[in-house]
């Protein structure tokens, strides 16, 4: 019994040690003029829809939700946005050669198809994140016309 | 007492997960320092050995570039056979293994011999055929193949422009994501999309000399 006591102790005393490791937070208030949305002419509801479910990650402003600041989910967060923005950085689209972008689009649509993207962990709190059916199919056909104008 | 014992133990243990976690993040810090510079001097390296080549021998270079030395299109071409190979065989950590090998041929691709224009698109086409050949180094079979149809592409529209020291046949399998091409030294037909599934769904498109 005096053992549970010392493990619940040192757990607990653990849990609020790391509480005071800062995390790096991903805000930026300035929109580069290098961003996707303002490079191509996307349509409002795609738009929307990009924004809510793919710029947590993929932009250099994450939306935060209220836990983001408790241990050990803020390390979790920081990693999923830090590899995130390293695949894709919506913020520097027009930084890419048009071989890349192409390159970039089609991992677009097959992420979407095979709903590997927006992350399950992600959608589960985020409900509005995930797509449709409906949704899925529109957007895979727009950022198809996209890649075949490039 | 003992509650202030308690309390002491608490600050004490928090102070100490501080420290040890806070000198890791900068250990990891100064590794990343180091790293950026280092890609720094490469950047640095490159760009001078381009205003030295500018004057361009470029008769005596083509014959440099087809030995199979590292730095030249021949050695990616190599590693991107072997990958291919590895994917006909359907053999994901050897696959994994190559990718790893064929992003750092593609590294060391030295192409400042080529004119100006031809190297920015060459650096163009690295650039890209790196990021593929770098996510075939850590995924799942299915991905490897996504990933290798467009490094497929990257590799032909490097051979359009550096040429090649044997002849080679562009393939093409129609059924693979609305049709996918890959090169092959051979004019056998082995699918690396399907590998044993459907091996020798395909046909010869091209040849490249």
């Amino acid at each position: 019994m005096k053992i549970v006591k010392i493990i619940a102790v040192v757990l607990l005393v653990a849990f609020v040690g790391i509480q005071f490791v800062p995390t790096e937070r991903n805000q930026s208030d300035v929109v580069p003029k290098t961003d996707f949305m303002l490079v191509n002419s996307v349509p409002d509801h795609i738009k929307s829809k990009l924004q809510t479910s793919c710029y947590d990650c993929h932009s250099n402003n994450t939306q935060y939700p209220w836990y983001n600041k408790v241990q050990p989910i803020a390390w979790f967060l920081e990693d999923h946005i830090k590899e995130g923005k390293a695949e894709l950085n919506f913020n520097e689209w027009d930084s890419l050669s048009n071989r890349r972008k192409k390159s970039k689009l089609r991992s677009i649509i097959k992420q979407i198809e095979n709903d590997e993207m927006p992350l399950d962990s992600y959608t589960l709190i985020h409900k509005d994140a995930s797509f449709s059916e409906a949704e899925k199919q529109e957007l895979i056909q727009w950022v198809g016309r996209l890649k075949d104008s490039i | 007492m003992s509650k202030l014992k308690l309390v002491l133990g608490i600050v004490a243990i928090a102070f100490v997960t501080l420290t040890a976690v806070s000198c890791k993040d900068a250990k990891t810090d100064k590794n990343n320092s180091t790293e950026h510079h280092s890609e720094m001097n490469a950047d640095g390296d490159h760009s001078k050995m381009n205003h030295d080549n500018s004057d361009g021998h470029h008769d005596g270079d083509k014959k440099e570039m087809t030995m199979n030395g590292n730095g030249t299109s021949q050695a990616v071409l190599n590693d991107y056979f072997s990958l291919k190979d590895a994917l006909v065989a359907d053999d994901n950590a050897k696959a994994k293994n190559l990718g790893g090998v064929l992003a750092k041929s593609l590294k060391a691709f030295d192409t400042s011999k080529y004119s100006g224009n031809e190297q920015s698109e060459l650096n163009d086409i690295i650039e890209d055929a790196i990021e593929h050949a770098e996510h075939i180094a850590e995924s799942a079979m299915d991905h490897q193949r996504e990933h290798f149809k467009i490094l497929s592409k990257d590799i032909a529209d490097m051979i359009a422009i550096t040429g090649t020291e044997n002849t080679l046949y562009q393939q093409f399998c129609p059924m693979y994501d609305g049709g996918s091409a890959w090169l092959s030294m051979s004019e056998d037909i082995k699918n690396p999309y399907y590998g044993s599934k459907m091996l020798t769904c395909g046909k010869v498109q091209k040849e490249i000399n």
